[in-house]
């Protein structure tokens, strides 16, 4: 079995982690499954590529840094792009979401995620049509790093930004004041706001934090793969599967889980075919519900 | 005329094979309360059951038995059932979110098979020659579309009583009793598991046998007739009916039904041929806000006991 199925399970399963985070912490402090959360995902990767292009008109065109695909443009549009993501599921929360919550019953909220991400996805065909478009169209050379494994810098510098995110996410949720708050609500709502949570700052911070996530790792997957209005409708089975896996609210768990799903993506990719590598997610995730159902680090719920 | 009328009967039958849908995801949903987002995905296995059972014998796929229609009729809803039935089971001991979510992924799952398990499905080409009933007549066009008319209404009326029945009966008393309150049903010494999962299949059942009457209707199926787009449709169907009400189901699916027909062919008159597509995407955002304004200001929907033909509850 050639191992270069490693580097593309790693990178995929990043993807799929990055996504799953903000599931998990939707899931776990809202209560409600989103189904438009991988609409996040190529509404912001489609927000990226507006910006760059307004910069490009703005400053002209810039060449790439070092041997990467892309140069500054990019990164600096990844940041707004990531602040309109946000803003959007605030604008969505406020529209929708919020007002449904306070009606009382969770399911009414994931159908309306559902119908929120229909309506979102066909919007970005609406304006951008439905062929795929790219960040870049330059093919990069991949550099062989040992054991039949080849990886482009691309690559390299996604994984590395995949780690810098997690763990700035890990110490936010561990050591900051709003990590902490976010998961004391989410341990117990009630008990939270007697002592005098802000329950709106805690979901706000959830809406930012995930929809931010969504966007790097919509962005990541332009420069890795394509951008196409369907592309996070088509990761949602995956990060649902990731965040199950982890345990529904465990952050560690999401990014465990994708890599998981990932890493087995990718090797059935070489013993099945690549053909049937959406269907791996779901056998994970029904042996989870099967065997585990509270995930690997979530805690028993019913 | 004549040709008005044929088509006529050609919309009320697709239609009613929408409304045979939404009485099933009314079974799993307004009665029982159980989210199904995979609704393409059941249909999709009932129509292919079908399909693969009665058409005639072919050499590059498995399948091709030659069945009576009726029997892959009930076969489709068995199968179908049996599928809901261990979707069911997998995740209704847990909150209702993993419900939702495997149905999801049983939907993107049998899209996939669909597509690539060519020897069983025809893969993107699908499955052609599905015979249609009462074939010999097909040299009568507007005659053909009436009978078509009168076999699909016959199974809608026979389900549409059926699930009246089931609902009145002890059976469907229990379903009502765990939605308004569970743990005085469960008191009682009733499974609320065994008894959602029994609602699930049947649910599953009608959209199976949906599919199946859709498939010898059209006597053409392939991957892309089971979109998400066809759970979305359904969805809006019954809310806009009104959940919980087998007649909103039906009312509901006529309606919208002609709403997105109508659009559909306003967008085609109107827009220019390069906009086409773009026009069927806003028709999709448009059903999208829809669903998202009633389920805010109009969740009783429009067409049940509690809509503007009935009373209206506050």
């Amino acid at each position: 079995m050639n191992l270069q199925f490693i580097v593309d399970g790693l990178i995929s399963g990043s993807l799929i982690g990055l996504g799953a985070i903000g599931i998990t912490l939707t899931y776990s402090i809202l209560r409600f499954s989103n189904f438009a959360h991988g609409d996040f995902m190529a509404w912001g990767a489609y927000g990226t590529l507006s910006v760059i292009a307004a910069i490009g008109a703005l400053v002209g065109t810039t060449a790439p840094i070092g041997a990467l695909s892309f140069g500054w443009p990019l990164i600096a549009a990844t940041l707004i792009g990531m602040i309109l993501t946000a803003c959007l599921a605030l604008l969505l929360d406020w529209l929708l979401f919020a007002r449904l919550r306070d009606k009382g019953q969770s399911i009414i909220v994931v159908m309306a995620s559902f119908g929120a991400s229909m309506a979102l996805r066909s919007l970005l065909e609406f304006i951008f049509t439905s062929s795929p478009t790219y960040f870049s169209r330059g093919i990069q050379m991949a550099i062989p790093i040992g054991l039949g494994i080849r990886i482009t810098p691309d690559q390299m510098v996604m994984l590395a930004t995949t780690v810098i995110l997690v763990t700035a996410m890990h110490l936010f949720m561990s050591r900051s004041q709003t990590g902490r708050e976010m998961r004391a609500y989410s341990q117990n709502p009630a008990l939270a706001r007697v002592v005098g949570i802000d329950t709106a700052r805690v979901v706000r911070a959830t809406w930012i934090i995930g929809a931010a996530l969504a966007c790097a790792a919509g962005v990541m997957v332009g420069i890795l793969v394509q951008i196409r209005p369907l592309m996070g409708l088509d990761l949602l089975l995956p990060m649902f599967a990731a965040a199950i896996l982890g345990g529904i609210g465990s952050v560690p768990g999401a990014v465990l889980g994708g890599l998981i799903i990932g890493l087995s993506e990718a090797a059935a990719v070489q013993l099945i075919g690549a053909e049937w590598r959406a269907a791996i997610a779901f056998a994970i995730l029904m042996a989870v519900l099967l065997v585990r159902p509270m995930g690997l680090f979530g805690r028993a719920e019913r | 005329m004549i040709d008005l009328l044929g088509y006529g009967a050609f919309f009320m039958s697709s239609a009613l094979i929408f409304g045979l849908i939404a009485l099933g995801l009314n079974l799993q949903w307004g009665q029982t309360g159980l989210f199904n987002v995979g609704i393409a995905g059941f249909v999709a296995i009932g129509a292919y059951t079908s399909a693969i059972l009665t058409t005639p014998d072919t050499a590059d796929r498995i399948g091709g038995f030659d069945w009576p229609i009726l029997a892959g009729w009930l076969a489709a809803a068995f199968v179908t059932a049996a599928a809901a039935a261990f979707t069911g089971f997998a995740t209704l001991r847990l909150k209702s979110d993993y419900l939702a979510i495997t149905t999801f992924g049983v939907a993107v799952v049998v899209q996939l098979v669909a597509l690539n398990a060519q020897s069983l499905t025809g893969g993107p080409f699908g499955v052609a020659f599905i015979p249609r009933p009462f074939a010999s007549l097909q040299d009568q066009p507007a005659l053909f579309n009436f009978i078509n008319l009168g076999v699909i209404a016959a199974v809608t009326i026979a389900v549409y009583l059926a699930l009246e029945h089931l609902s009145r009966s002890p059976w469907g008393r229990v379903l009502k009793a765990l939605r308004e309150d569970e743990r005085a049903a469960i008191s009682l010494g009733k499974s609320a598991r065994s008894y959602r999962i029994q609602a699930f299949a049947a649910g599953g059942a009608v959209m199976g046998l949906a599919g199946a009457v859709q498939a010898h209707f059209i006597g053409f199926i392939a991957p892309n007739g089971y979109l998400p787009t066809l759970t979305f449709q359904v969805w809006a169907m019954l809310m806009v009916g009104g959940s919980g009400s087998n007649r909103g189901a039906i009312l509901g699916s006529v309606v919208v039904w002609a709403i997105w027909v109508g659009a559909g062919a306003f967008s085609a008159a109107v827009v220019p041929g390069d906009w086409q597509a773009r026009a069927a995407s806003l028709q999709i955002v448009a059903i999208g806000v829809m669903l998202c304004l009633i389920l805010l200001w109009r969740p009783q929907g429009f067409f049940g006991p509690n809509g503007f033909l009935g009373k209206r509850r506050s």
